[in-house]
C-alpha cells in the first residue's frame, strides 16, 4: 500500500502517470499538487491547487501521511514556460518540495525527481555516451540548464541529510508523443526542419509510454541515485528528418546562431538556446545503467521517431475527433464524494 | 505507517549485453557513422588514393587482431593528414577480416561547421577518454589514435619523421582499462604526401581553423585543389601488438609504468620510421 503525491499533474506527464497509478490495486491514494487545472481526466486523484513555489506542501504531506512524492513538475522546455517563471518553478519550487519531504518525522519514504539531460548540456568537448558519473566539461551555459543544475544540487544534498529516504533522479532526453508541447516537436512539425548550417547533430528519443513507465518504474522499485533515460539508439538529425518524411531546412547560420534565430522568431520559428546548442553538437547518453535495473524500453529511438511520424499524420483527424479535456473542480468533486453517485467495485 | 512492498532493482548485469542492439534498418551508427557516405568516399577518393596515388605497401596486417578491441597508434603528418584514412583502408584491404577503423579527432571538428558533419560520418570520434573506452571495452572496435595530435600535423617539413612528444600517455591509459594490445604503427609517406613549410598565427585567427599551413598548394590554389596531395609512395608497418594486461590489476594507477609504455611505444614507432627512411630510395617511388 503506497500513498501518492505528485506534483505537476498539469503537465502531460504528471497527469499520464497519476492515470497509471490510479489503476494499481497497492496504490491507496495518490494526491496530484499543481499550479494549474489538471491536462487530462482522472478518476480517483484527489487534485490540490498549489502555488508555483509549492509552499505549502508539508501540511498536505503530513496530513494525507504522504511516503511517495513524485516531483514531475521541473520546466526543462523554454517554450513550457517564461523564463522568469521556470526560475521560480525549478528553483523555489524544488526548494519548497524537498523541505515538505524532509526533516523529523516525515513520513515520505521515497522521492522520484524528473529530471532532464539538459543536466549535462551539449558542447564541443562532451563524450558522446553521458553516463550518469559524468559532469559537464563547462558551467552551464542557459538559464534553464543552470536552473536544472540548481535544482538537483539540491535533491542531491536532501538525499545526503536524509539516508533514509530513496532518492531517484531520473535525467530523460527528448521525448516525443502527439499530446506533448516541447520546442522540438515544434520543430518537427514544421514543412522542413530548421537546422544549423553544416551541423547534422545527434539526437536521442524516449517514446511518451516510456517516459511514464520510466517513472512508474522507479516508484514500484528501489532506484537509489541518477538514472539516464533514454531509447536506445542515437541518430542522426538527418536521419530523424528522413524518418519523419520532411526536409532539413540549414537556416541558421553557424556564426551568429542567435541572431539568425532572433530573426526567424516573427515568422513563428522559436528556436530557444538550449534547442540551438543541440542542434549544434547533439547530446548521447547512456542508459545502460537503467537497463541493468530491470527496466526495458518498449521503444527505440528510431522507433520513437516512427510512431511521432505516425501521430503528425493522424493529427489533423484526431485534432477535430474529441473535445479537449477541461478540468471543472464542482463536476470532479461531485463525482468524487457525492452519496447519489454510484460506484463500481470498490475503487 | 503502511508498509510498501519494494522491490529489490536486479543487481548490474553486464554493461556490454547492455549496449543497444543493433537495428538493421539503419544506415547510420548510434556515433554518426553513415554506411553511405563512408562507402561513397571508400569506393572514389580513397580507393583512387590508395591503389594509385600513394601506391599504399602494408607490412605485419596480421599484427591487427581479427577480434576483440585493439589501439591502433600511428605517427601523424600532413597538413590534412592522409595517414589516417590510409590506415582505415589497409585494415579494410588487406586484413583476413576486414573490421571498420574508428579514428580518433579532435574536439575542434566538432565545432567547425561543415567538418562537423562529415568527419563523424566518415568514422572519426571525438578523442574524448570516454568515447574510447566505450569503444575498445565494450563495443571491441578498433581504435586508431595519434597521440601526437596536433603537434604532429601542424609540424613544418624540416621536421619529418621525428615523432612529438607522446601527450601525456592517456593512450596507453585507456588500452589497460580496456585491457586489449596496442599496435603501433609507422607510417612513411604522409609527411610528404602534403608537407607544411610554414604556419601562419593570423590567418588561422581570422579563419577559425586549428592551423594554416603554408604547402606546396596553399592556399594560393585555393581550398580545393590546395588539399590535393602530392604522389608520395605510402608504405604502413604494423608492429606486433603489445598486450596490456600482463602489469596485473589496475596498472594504470601506477603513473610511472604508463610513462614508461608510452615512451616505449614512441620509441618503437621512431626506430621503424628510422628504418624505414634507410631502405627508401625514392619519396615517390618507395
Amino acid at each position: 500500500m503506497s500513498r501518492i503525491l505528485i506534483t505537476g499533474v498539469s503537465t502531460y506527464w504528471g497527469g499520464r502517470l497519476a492515470q497509471a497509478l490510479e489503476r494499481e490495486p497497492g496504490v491507496e491514494a495518490i494526491i496530484g499538487v499543481s499550479p494549474d487545472d489538471p491536462s487530462c481526466p482522472l478518476e480517483r486523484t484527489e487534485f490540490v491547487r498549489v502555488g508555483l513555489h509549492h509552499a505549502l506542501l508539508r501540511r498536505i504531506v503530513d496530513a494525507a501521511e504522504i511516503d511517495t512524492v513524485i516531483d514531475t513538475r521541473l520546466v526543462v522546455d523554454s517554450l513550457t514556460a517564461p523564463p522568469r517563471v521556470a526560475h521560480e518553478a525549478n528553483a523555489i519550487g524544488t526548494m519548497n518540495i524537498l523541505a515538505a519531504c524532509g526533516g523529523r518525522g516525515s513520513p515520505v519514504r521515497k522521492v522520484v525527481f524528473k529530471s532532464s539531460a539538459h543536466y549535462y548540456g551539449c558542447e564541443r568537448d562532451d563524450p558522446a555516451f553521458f553516463t550518469e558519473a559524468m559532469r559537464r566539461p563547462h558551467p552551464p551555459r542557459t538559464r534553464l540548464e543552470s536552473d536544472i543544475l540548481e535544482a538537483e544540487k539540491a535533491v542531491d544534498g536532501f538525499a545526503e541529510r536524509n539516508p533514509d529516504v530513496t532518492v531517484s533522479v531520473l535525467r530523460f532526453c527528448n521525448a516525443l508523443g502527439p499530446d506533448l508541447r516541447t520546442s522540438h516537436i515544434e520543430l518537427f512539425a514544421m514543412p522542413a526542419i530548421p537546422c544549423i548550417l553544416g551541423f547534422d547533430p545527434r539526437y536521442q528519443f524516449i517514446h511518451e509510454d516510456d517516459l511514464v513507465n520510466v517513472l512508474r518504474f522507479a516508484v514500484e522499485h528501489d532506484l537509489p541515485g541518477v538514472y539516464n533515460a533514454a531509447g536506445d539508439g542515437v541518430l542522426a538529425l538527418s536521419e530523424v528528418a528522413s524518418l519523419l518524411g520532411r526536409p532539413l531546412a540549414p537556416i541558421l547560420p553557424p556564426w551568429g546562431t542567435s541572431l539568425g534565430a532572433a530573426a526567424l522568431k516573427p515568422l513563428g520559428v522559436r528556436v530557444p538556446e538550449e534547442v540551438r546548442n543541440q542542434l549544434r553538437y547533439g547530446r548521447g547518453i547512456d542508459n545502460r545503467k537503467l537497463k541493468g535495473a530491470g527496466y526495458t524500453f518498449a521503444y527505440t529511438s528510431r522507433e520513437t521517431v516512427l510512431k511521432h511520424a505516425e501521430a503528425q499524420r493522424v493529427r489533423r483527424l484526431r485534432d477535430g475527433a474529441a473535445e479537449p479535456y477541461r478540468y471543472e473542480r464542482e463536476v470532479e468533486e461531485f463525482l468524487r464524494w457525492s452519496p447519489s453517485v454510484r460506484r463500481k467495485g470498490t475503487v | 505507517m503502511p508498509e510498501r512492498p519494494a522491490l529489490p532493482a536486479p543487481t548490474d548485469s553486464d554493461p556490454r549485453s547492455l549496449l543497444p542492439a543493433i537495428e538493421p534498418d539503419r544506415r547510420v551508427t548510434d556515433w554518426g557513422r553513415s554506411e553511405l557516405v563512408e562507402g561513397l568516399f571508400d569506393a572514389t577518393i580513397y580507393e583512387f588514393l590508395y591503389h594509385y596515388w600513394f601506391r599504399v605497401e602494408v607490412e605485419g596486417i596480421e599484427n591487427v587482431p581479427a577480434t576483440g578491441g585493439a589501439l591502433l597508434v600511428s605517427n601523424h603528418a600532413g597538413a590534412l593528414p592522409p595517414d589516417a584514412p590510409m590506415i582505415a583502408k589497409a585494415v579494410k584491404e588487406e586484413h583476413s577480416r576486414p573490421r571498420p577503423v574508428h579514428l580518433t579527432v579532435e574536439h575542434f571538428f566538432k565545432g567547425y561547421p561543415g567538418l562537423a558533419m562529415l568527419i563523424n560520418k566518415l568514422g572519426g570520434v571525438p578523442a574524448h577518454p570516454a568515447n574510447v573506452h566505450r569503444l575498445l571495452c565494450d563495443e571491441q572496435q578498433l581504435v586508431l589514435v595519434f597521440p601526437e595530435g596536433r603537434k604532429g600535423t601542424e609540424k613544418l617539413y624540416k621536421d619529418r619523421y621525428r615523432l612529438r612528444r607522446f601527450g601525456r600517455g592517456g593512450f596507453v591509459e585507456a588500452a589497460m582499462r580496456a585491457r586489449v594490445p596496442i599496435v603501433p604503427i609507422a607510417v612513411v609517406g604522409a609527411e610528404e604526401a602534403m608537407p607544411t613549410f610554414a604556419q601562419v598565427g593570423l590567418l588561422r585567427r581570422l579563419t577559425g581553423l586549428i592551423y594554416f599551413p603554408i604547402t606546396p598548394l596553399f592556399p594560393h590554389l585555393g581550398p580545393i585543389l590546395g588539399s590535393a596531395y602530392l604522389p608520395a609512395k605510402f608504405r604502413i608497418r604494423f608492429m606486433d601488438p603489445i598486450p596490456t594486461d600482463q602489469w596485473g590489476e589496475r596498472p594504470w594507477d601506477d603513473k610511472g609504468l604508463v610513462q614508461t609504455v608510452a615512451e616505449d611505444v614512441r620509441a618503437r614507432i621512431q626506430d621503424e620510421l628510422i628504418d624505414l627512411v634507410a631502405h627508401r630510395r625514392s619519396v615517390w617511388f618507395g
